[in-house]
């Protein structure tokens, strides 16, 4: 690692070289793809959350001038197949609802048509004749053998079951001196990114090849999945996303079913054909994080020790399953203990479907949901045991001389420092001057509650923790999968300017700006002058099926690549270097853009000069060596390996720490949350660009208070969605974000180049329970339980009532 | 999310569009600020096959006083209301309740006729014009009227006025010195519909004592209405914790709550009483300035 004294971008408050074009207008999103012939699709959806499709009659809509043709589910299903999905019997899952609809808002026909308007105005005269089907919501209803069958195929509502152990639960359990447990329910929310799902088709005829404009960050999975669906060779679709993506936190990945049928509707109208989702689409039926209910016990020992964790939880992918789902479920295995030293867990873990819309990963993908019931525990553990709720999280911390850790699940912690992080945001709260303010609070009849989530928060996912959606059996009959790889690549010019060629396509997160900041390290140049693209073009670029930006993957497996390409041109500078000045590589210093010999800096050459020789007089390159100047890195994170036999799968490959400590007030009349104090203490290890930093965790921050307090896709009994416009999906705005002091404690991580990890998902794992831990505190004399969220005023009064009712 | 067709057509007079009125009835739509409209036609809830804009119509966009009164173009813009000196001053109500209309950008467009004539029974426009007791001057093929709060909003989102007529003013009072006011509201965020919205007015004798209260609620029934038991309670009394609390339940009894995903009818109706009590509280330490 270099010396942190050396750098003098990397950690530095450099400016986004992003804002410009995006403050001025002057971003490239796939909305602004004009192409000749363009036309327009909009897509007619279900009204019904379950039903037979009987009859589709275009002949009216066809009628209407300007339309170009009408993609129906029937067409779909001769043109395409089912999407692969890594569980034991896949639904049918095609991009378009085919004789049966199972939620509402599922796609049953597009229209093509010259403008947006006519086909929504064609959507108008489609008559659709459906056949309503009893429907099931509630994800346990589900599960039951009398429930409303979705899939015929699949026979029951449950796509994936697994029965996991690790260690020696039933022992610590036999050994514990307590055992406390709890219900969990976690609501259904999502990303709302301001750019809706996008997508630009054109088939071409002559060589039957797809050339795809779209909106999603990588091609990952995804673009195999829809060649797969399409029944075409990967090579014969070509997918290319503009340089701005406007927010994606793991809701695009849902865009890949929209980029087949509109493929589709290209194929069948022969036209190019742009989609544009509405936001009431998207409220309705893009994608949401997966709503959960588990049922948690915890084996404790009286000073507090946690020995063992027993849970079920049940994940609601909705009306299909689709990659990369059952992710849900499986992709915190490694860190399924969190911040703690459990040695013993026996999990229970069941996807099913219902009558809701389908998922997708969820800025944290399931973290939110896994330390909602392990958090909230915690501190039901440190209420039984009559201890703090900070005390008790110190007491089971994994402690510093102790990394990397190897989790009972088979994580392994790369590094961290948890006291000393958790210790400064109780500092910084002044968190025993707070006890005491509840303690007089309480006196008065007022309701102060102190809040605390102590997390670990992974990045880069590890592809091969899908699979342990199988068991151990099914995995060794099938191929192994792993790696979490990224891919750069660095080119010099003949004139010595330096130009980087990434493909995680960032969707706000400022690549371009730390690509630059790193590279301007690490070759002694100006951040200023150099240049990144870092769009997708599936044909023009090397990836692996792990490419993207998803998991907070580019500050740790990115900028391993990163750094290993430019060290990699580097070094072949210093050779050529070397070779011209006729002395061996390690007799060089590069200093100001020159190179010269140790001791002797008259026997020099600068870096343009090195630069022009390898493009303009290729023969005086060292014998043997490639011409030009660029370098490449794909490389994976060591330790991105399959699960093993016990089902231990390092499912993401660095860790980092967050913690809150929050400070509310709850109007005992009124149930209005008001906050007096928030600390946010992370470690993501090297801080890359602290500016960069504080907006990715404030991003977390406010997402996470959302799922607390207000975002929520709620569904009536009967199906349909309650909250499909922003007037009742509530996200929170800067006005519902209070004051909040977050903070840094830097542990390098040993397993990156840089010592950096993802930032980004954090807080949004730890505030919705830290929210919920902090109403729980305030609300405790009352004997209110909370377990589930958003916690609304509305729901608070209620369970005070209730409880009231109970003590009286 | 786009609109169904329609035609449209930008009149300069209210004559003209008096006239189209007349022509297309139910057919056309007044187009104010668009803020309720828009997003009505374009989730296709709404079509009508034509909509006059009436941004050209200069004339209905002021604020002046009369006498005792203060009367406002049907087209002046929330954000001008609530910004305006003379309003402040004279009708503070008024601005305090606008000021929580959705965010500025939606006030900067938003009429202060629109949302009568759009009647949701959470505006804060209308509750507060129910609490000032105000009028609204409506002009049609036969002439102009004046219409009160009583008998101008009758349901969710309708109103009494008819497909031909045109509200073209608002009249409000202007409050006396030392009129003790208030307005306050619950919202899921900053700028959303009021879960509950409440207008209070004290208007008080030369000894202390309470003249006259007004108490008016939105969000908790499907129009804004005044709280008239609560009312009369205060009326010719010195009021105290007790008189409020009275009041208070007064006034939550008289709301007739629905569940929504929002908040529950039980919760609402619970909080028509805090709510009216706090406003009142805080109407009540605003009387007598300046006396
Ligand atoms: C994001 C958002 C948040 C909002 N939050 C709130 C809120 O918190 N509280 C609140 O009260 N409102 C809120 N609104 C609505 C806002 O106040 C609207 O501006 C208002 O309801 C309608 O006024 P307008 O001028 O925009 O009317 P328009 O939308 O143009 O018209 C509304 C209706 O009134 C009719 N109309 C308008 N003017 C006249 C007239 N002079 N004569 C006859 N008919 C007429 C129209 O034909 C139409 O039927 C919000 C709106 C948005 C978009």
């Amino acid at each position: 690692m270099p010396d942190p004294e050396a750098r003098r971008w990397v950690g530095k408050r450099y400016k986004r070289k992003e804002d410009l074009r995006l403050l001025i207008g002057e971003g490239k999103f796939v909305d602004d793809i004009q192409l000749p012939k363009m036309k327009h699709a909009a897509i007619i959806r279900s009204p019904y959350p379950h039903a037979l499709i009987k009859n589709i009659d275009t002949t009216q809509a066809e009628k209407l001038p300007g339309v170009r043709g009408i993609l129906t589910g029937q067409d779909v299903k001769e043109m395409s197949k089912p999407f692969p999905c890594g569980v034991p019997i896949p639904p049918k899952y095609y991009s378009c609802a085919v004789d049966k609809v199972r939620y509402v808002g599922e796609p049953v026909a597009v229209v093509v048509a010259d403008s947006r308007y006519i086909a929504e105005d064609a959507l108008d005269l489609i008559q659709v004749d459906y056949e309503p089907l009893p429907v099931v919501m509630d994800i346990e209803e589900a599960a039951e053998p009398d429930a409303p069958v979705l899939h015929d195929n699949i026979g029951s509502n449950i796509y994936s079951h697994r029965l996991m152990q690790y260690g020696e639960p039933a022992k610590a359990f036999e050994e514990a001196d307590l055992l406390v447990k709890g219900k969990f329910l976690f609501p259904k929310y999502g990303s709302t990114p301001i750019e809706t799902y996008a997508v630009v088709a054109s088939y071409n005829p002559v060589n039957q090849e797809f050339v795809i404009y779209n909106n999603y960050q990588g091609p990952f999975v995804n673009h195999s999945l829809v060649a797969l669906a399409l029944g075409i060779p990967e090579n014969k679709m070509r997918w290319i996303v503009p340089t701005d993506i406007g927010g994606g936190f793991g809701t695009k990945t849902g865009v890949f079913p929209y980029i087949a049928l509109i493929a589709l509707a290209s194929k069948k109208t022969g036209m190019t054909v742009k989609w544009i989702e509405d936001r009431r689409e998207h409220l309705l039926a893009s994608a949401t994080g997966t709503d959960r209910v588990t049922y948690m016990e915890a084996a404790v020992k009286r000073d507090g020790t946690i020995l063992a964790l027993k849970d079920k939880a049940m994940d609601n992918t909705g009306g299909y399953i689709r990659a990369p789902e059952p992710g849900c479920a499986y992709r915190s295995t490694g860190n399924h203990t969190g911040a703690y030293q459990i040695r013993h867990l026996d999990r229970e873990v069941m996807v099913v479907g219902t009558n809701k819309c389908l998922t997708s990963p969820n800025r944290g993908y399931t973290c939110q949901e896994l330390y909602f019931s392990v958090e909230r525990l915690v501190d039901m553990v440190a209420a039984q045991l009559g201890m703090d709720p900070a005390e008790i999280r110190f007491k089971n911390f994994i402690q510093p001389d102790q990394f990397p850790y190897t989790t009972a699940t088979g994580g392994i912690y790369d590094a961290g420092n948890y006291q000393k992080a958790f210790q400064k945001a109780l500092d910084i709260v002044d968190y025993p001057k707070w006890r005491q303010e509840q303690e007089k609070a309480r006196q008065q009849g007022r309701y102060i509650g102190i809040g605390i989530a102590t997390i670990v928060d992974p990045s880069v996912t590890n592809i091969a923790y899908v699979t342990t959606a199988l068991t151990p059996e099914q995995r060794a009959k099938g191929h192994p999968k792993s790696g979490s790889g990224e891919s750069m690549t660095i080119k010099m010019d003949p004139l010595g300017q330096v130009h980087v060629i990434a493909c995680t396509n960032p969707q706000g997160q400022g690549h371009e700006t730390v690509i630059s900041q790193i590279v301007a390290d690490e070759l002694g140049i100006d951040p200023d002058g150099i240049t990144v693209s870092n769009v997708v073009d599936t044909h023009d670029r090397v990836y692996t099926i792990t490419t993207g930006s998803y998991s907070s993957r580019f500050a740790s497996v990115g900028t391993n690549a990163l750094v290993n390409a430019t060290r990699k041109l580097k070094d072949k500078l210093f050779k050529i270097a070397a070779h011209l000045l006729e002395v061996s590589p390690d007799e060089l210093v590069l200093e100001n853009q020159k190179f010269h010999v140790k001791d002797q800096p008259e026997k020099s050459i600068a870096v343009r000069h090195v630069a022009g020789t390898a493009h303009w007089h290729q023969t005086a390159l060292p014998e043997g060596m490639d011409v030009g100047l660029f370098a490449s890195s794909l490389i994976t994170m060591p330790t991105s390996k399959p699960p093993d036999e016990l089902d231990r799968v390092d499912s993401s490959n660095t860790y980092g720490f967050c913690c809150e400590v929050i400070v509310v007030e709850i109007d005992p009349e009124t149930c209005e949350i008001k906050f007096h104090k928030w600390a946010s203490m992370h470690d993501s290890g090297t801080v890359l660009n602290p500016m960069i930093l504080e907006g990715q965790v404030m991003g977390s921050i406010t997402h996470g208070l959302g799922g607390a307090l207000y975002e929520e896709f709620a569904y009536d009994e009967n199906g349909q969605c309650l909250t499909a416009s922003f007037q009742d999906y509530l996200c929170p705005t800067s006005m519902e974000v209070p004051d909040i002091d977050i903070g840094h404690v830097e542990t390098p991580s040993p397993f990156t180049a840089l010592g950096s990890k993802g930032a980004g998902e954090a807080s949004c794992e730890s505030v919705p329970v830290a929210v919920a831990n902090a109403i729980a505190d305030a609300l405790a004399p009352l004997g209110v339980v909370i377990n589930e969220l958003p916690l609304t005023p509305s729901k608070i009064w209620h369970l005070i009532k209730e409880a009231k009712a109970k003590q009286a | 999310m786009k609109p169904a067709a329609f035609d449209y057509i930008a009149p300069k007079t209210v004559e003209e569009v008096i006239s189209l009125l007349t022509t297309h009835e139910d057919e056309a739509k007044i187009l104010a600020g668009g803020q309720s409209l828009m997003p009505i036609m374009n989730f296709r809830l709404g079509r009508p096959g034509l909509l006059i804009d009436i941004n050209g119509l200069d004339e209905l966009d002021y604020i002046k006083q009369q006498d005792d009164h203060l009367l406002i173009g049907g087209l002046t813009r929330e954000r001008t209301v609530e910004r305006s000196p003379l309003v402040r001053d004279l009708c503070p109500l008024l601005s305090q309740a606008i000021s929580f209309v959705g965010h500025t950008a939606i006030r900067n467009r938003g009429t202060v006729g629109g949302s009568l004539v759009h009647a949701d029974p959470s505006g804060e426009i209308p509750t507060a014009f129910c609490a000032l007791d105000g009028r609204v001057k409506a002009v049609g093929p036969d002439g102009e009227r004046w219409i009160d709060p009583g008998e101008f909003f009758l349901t969710f989102l309708t109103t009494s006025l008819e497909p031909t007529e045109l509200l073209v003013e608002v009249k409000v009072p202007v409050l006396p010195q030392g009129t003790g006011w208030s307005f306050m509201e619950l919202s899921r965020r900053v700028g959303d519909f009021a879960i509950i919205g409440v207008a209070t007015l004290l208007f008080m004798n030369g000894d202390g004592t309470c003249r006259e209260a007004r108490i008016a609620l939105g969000g908790v029934a499907p129009t804004p209405f005044r709280a008239e038991e609560a009312e009369e309670v205060l009326a010719g009394q010195a009021i105290g914790e007790e008189l409020i609390s009275r009041a208070g339940e007064l006034a939550g009894e008289a709301a007739d709550a629905e569940d929504d995903y929002h908040a529950s009818a039980e919760y609402r109706q619970e909080m028509a009483k805090i709510m009216v009590s706090r406003s009142l509280r805080q109407a009540l330490a605003r009387t007598g300035k300046g006396n």
